[in-house]
């Protein structure tokens, strides 16, 4: 009975003050903080995957590609990503290397190996196509808690065949950095492991121009969840891209120095 | 003869070397068992001339096809190391010196993380700008491949490479050099006299055996890129000497000079802009002298309602070396051009730009455009234009080769 008793006190501690005094924005940073505090700890991973593009006849082609990223943990700077192109066979081997920031601009490089030559590229170009796909870098690049704002808009069943049966936190979010082509993202992420499901992006003209879907989830090192396919579809043209990713290595002890412009040489 | 069976001797011995190092690494890489992987592509070219030469002894077919390939294989013996093998050949129908091969790349190269260390023939690039590549000295210009000095010779090296916390260090010791590929006769562009590489003059009492070195710094802070690097040895670029050969008349010579050079580029990123800078300073050839590239690249994105991203480009030459010096066409120039990149699936794109010589008026124009035609198949253009020659101007020699090429590669 007592125990009982303390443990009402308890909630009523908790829930209490979070009740009356959280608003919606901070409810919304609250679920992302959590996600991302869930998500802490991979300190690298190595993925291939394939990206079928579709146009809005059907037609489609593939790219394929290996990434390899690390993990930063800090309030001014984001992961490092790797990404070095399979095919087609003519851009074979080209490699993009990216560090993020969380609001200052992001540094990338890119490799073409027939010139042997290290490009510094602009980072401006946050929502630009990404090779052709109609995912925009900033779709791919870490999605750091610092980028955003958030509001928690309600509780409602998630939204994919997959999910179905889990409790969905619907929030909006809105970048904060520079350059980006949403002007708001809402986002449908499961109360139970905080994944996230589903994705409305709207453009510049506030109009909900594509959407995101996460499904094939599968847990790593009982911890890590990682979503297996990714379909964006772009509902202003009806074109299409999926990814498709195999399966992850996380704390794979991947070399730190292939996270630098001067080894990107190295790759072929 | 010399030079011709010289190079096809190099690439003879290199090719052994290659059979050898195959061979050793099959016995050393049985455990792990990896397979060499080959790629490459092969290509039909046509190239197109449709104003008459301007030198009796060129070729007068308009149309010139020519065929190319490179098939290129790797073989990952581990984790750490890997053996790359790059020949490359073209049949060409007009220019017999442009029917030629080469060994684009031979080495081993050790991945040790904070360092490599690469040995054989190697392509290694240097610098920022597009429109001239200045301080990029380690391989020789293939320029008899392609006017415009982007295509390289493989160069023997042994280059070893420590990237630290300040900075990534290199070095590289050139135990042999490479002579630069020219047009024979009847080659567009070409010369009114042949160019007798055979009777290639050295500076060097050692030939083309002198060890060549050069060391380089580079960093990369913050939105800033630099690389300070240095040269020395014999100096890619020829001075060519018209000589008159006893029985045969007057002749171009390449004579190479013995030179130091020290040089510097440095890229700014800053959102949209590219802001570049490429100088070097060199002794050997005449008075010493400098030479400065500089420009930008300003981008806009998603223009025109699409996806392509449209950057503008500009770039300035100024070159200041004297008359006893290797010829440039970059002694006071301005360059201005666009490029497209569609950002489709098809990776396609399209370069336009002209450079315009500030004291003579002298004006080329350059269309270079790609795309992917099918899984495998990429069609490219180039083209070429002299608007405007001044007259008595050494571009004079190439005022009427308009050139407009087309090439399908197949990648394998």
């Amino acid at each position: 009975m007592r125990r009982i008793f303390y443990s009402t006190l308890t909630l009523l501690a908790l829930a209490g003050p979070a009740a009356h005094a959280e608003t919606p924005e901070e409810r919304g940073l609250a679920i992302a903080q959590e996600a991302d505090r869930r998500n802490q700890g991979w300190v690298d991973s190595k993925v291939d995957l394939r990206m079928i593009l579709r146009n809005a006849q059907g037609e489609s082609s593939e790219r394929s590609m290996k990434l390899r990223a690390l993990e930063v943990i800090s309030d001014t700077e984001g992961d490092k990503s790797l990404t070095y192109f399979l095919s087609p066979a003519d851009v074979e081997g080209t490699a993009l290397l990216s560090f993020t920031r969380i609001t200052e601009a992001d540094d990338q490089w890119l490799y073409l190996p027939a010139l042997k030559r290290v490009k510094r590229i602009a980072s401006a170009n946050k929502s630009g196509s990404f090779v052709g796909s109609e995912f925009a870098f900033e779709d791919l690049l870490a999605q750091e808690v610092g980028r955003f704002t958030y509001k928690f808009l309600r509780e409602e069943p998630c939204p994919t065949e997959e999910s179905k049966g889990l409790t969905c936190f619907v929030s909006e979010r809105f970048p904060v950095y520079e350059n980006s082509g949403y002007t708001k993202q809402i986002s449908w992420v499961d109360s139970a492991e905080y994944r996230v499901w589903q994705l409305d992006l709207y453009d510049r003209k506030e109009e909900h121009s594509k959407t995101l879907t996460f499904s094939d989830y599968r847990q790593y090192q009982d911890k890590f969840w990682r979503a297996h396919t990714l379909d964006m579809v772009n509902l202003q043209s009806n074109k299409s891209t999926t990814l498709a990713f195999g399966d992850y290595s996380l704390n794979a002890g991947v070399d730190q120095s292939e996270f630098d412009a001067d080894a990107l040489s190295r790759l072929r | 003869m010399r030079s011709r069976g010289g190079r096809i001797g190099l690439i003879a011995q290199a090719a052994a070397l290659a059979g050898a190092a195959l061979a050793s690494a099959a016995f050393i890489g049985e455990a792990a068992a990896r397979e060499p992987e080959l790629s490459g592509f092969a290509a039909i070219e046509v190239r197109i001339f449709p104003s008459d030469p301007q030198f009796p002894q060129q070729e007068t077919a308009v149309v010139q096809p020519s065929l190319a390939l490179q098939p290129e294989v790797r073989w990952d013996i581990d984790e750490d190391q890997r053996i790359t093998f790059i020949p490359f050949a073209r049949l060409d129908s007009a220019d017999t010196e442009r029917t030629h091969a080469d060994l684009r790349e031979l080495n081993y190269l050790y991945d040790g993380g904070e360092w490599d260390v690469r040995v054989g023939f190697a392509k290694v690039f240097w610098g920022v700008a597009e429109s001239r590549h200045l301080v990029d000295i380690i391989n020789q210009t293939d320029l008899i491949e392609s006017a415009d000095e982007e295509d390289k010779l493989g160069q023997p090296m042994v280059n070893a490479n420590v990237l630290t916390e300040i900075g990534t260090f290199s070095g590289f010791v050139m135990p042999f050099f490479r002579e630069r590929t020219y047009p024979g006769i009847e080659g567009r562009p070409g010369f009114p006299i042949p160019v007798r590489e055979d009777d290639a003059v050295f500076e060097s009492p050692d030939g083309e055996s002198h060890v060549d070195w050069a060391a380089r710094w580079q960093m990369r802070v913050g939105a800033f890129d630099i690389g300070l690097a240095h040269f020395s040895g014999t100096g890619r670029e020829p001075r060519l000497v018209t000589t008159v050969v006893p029985g045969t008349g007057p002749a171009l010579v390449p004579h190479y000079d013995l030179i130091e050079q020290s040089s510097i580029d440095a890229q700014a990123t800053l959102d949209a802009w590219l802001l570049k800078l490429e100088a070097i300073a060199r002794s050997g050839q005449g008075d010493s002298f400098a030479a400065v590239t500089t420009g930008f690249e300003y981008t806009l994105y998603q223009v025109f309602e699409s996806s392509a991203d449209l950057g503008l480009i500009s770039e300035y030459h100024y070159d200041g070396r004297d008359d006893t010096a290797p010829f440039t066409l970059f002694d006071n120039d301005l360059m201005v051009g666009a490029r497209l990149a569609f950002n489709d699936i098809d990776d396609s794109s399209v370069l336009l730009g002209a450079i315009n010589d500030l004291e003579t008026g002298t004006t080329v124009m350059t269309l270079e455009a790609a795309t992917r035609i099918a899984d495998g198949f990429k069609l490219e253009i180039e083209a070429r234009a002299f608007p405007y020659v001044a007259n008595g101007a050494t571009e004079s020699a190439f005022g009427r080769d308009h050139m407009l090429e087309i090439r399908l590669q197949r990648f394998f």
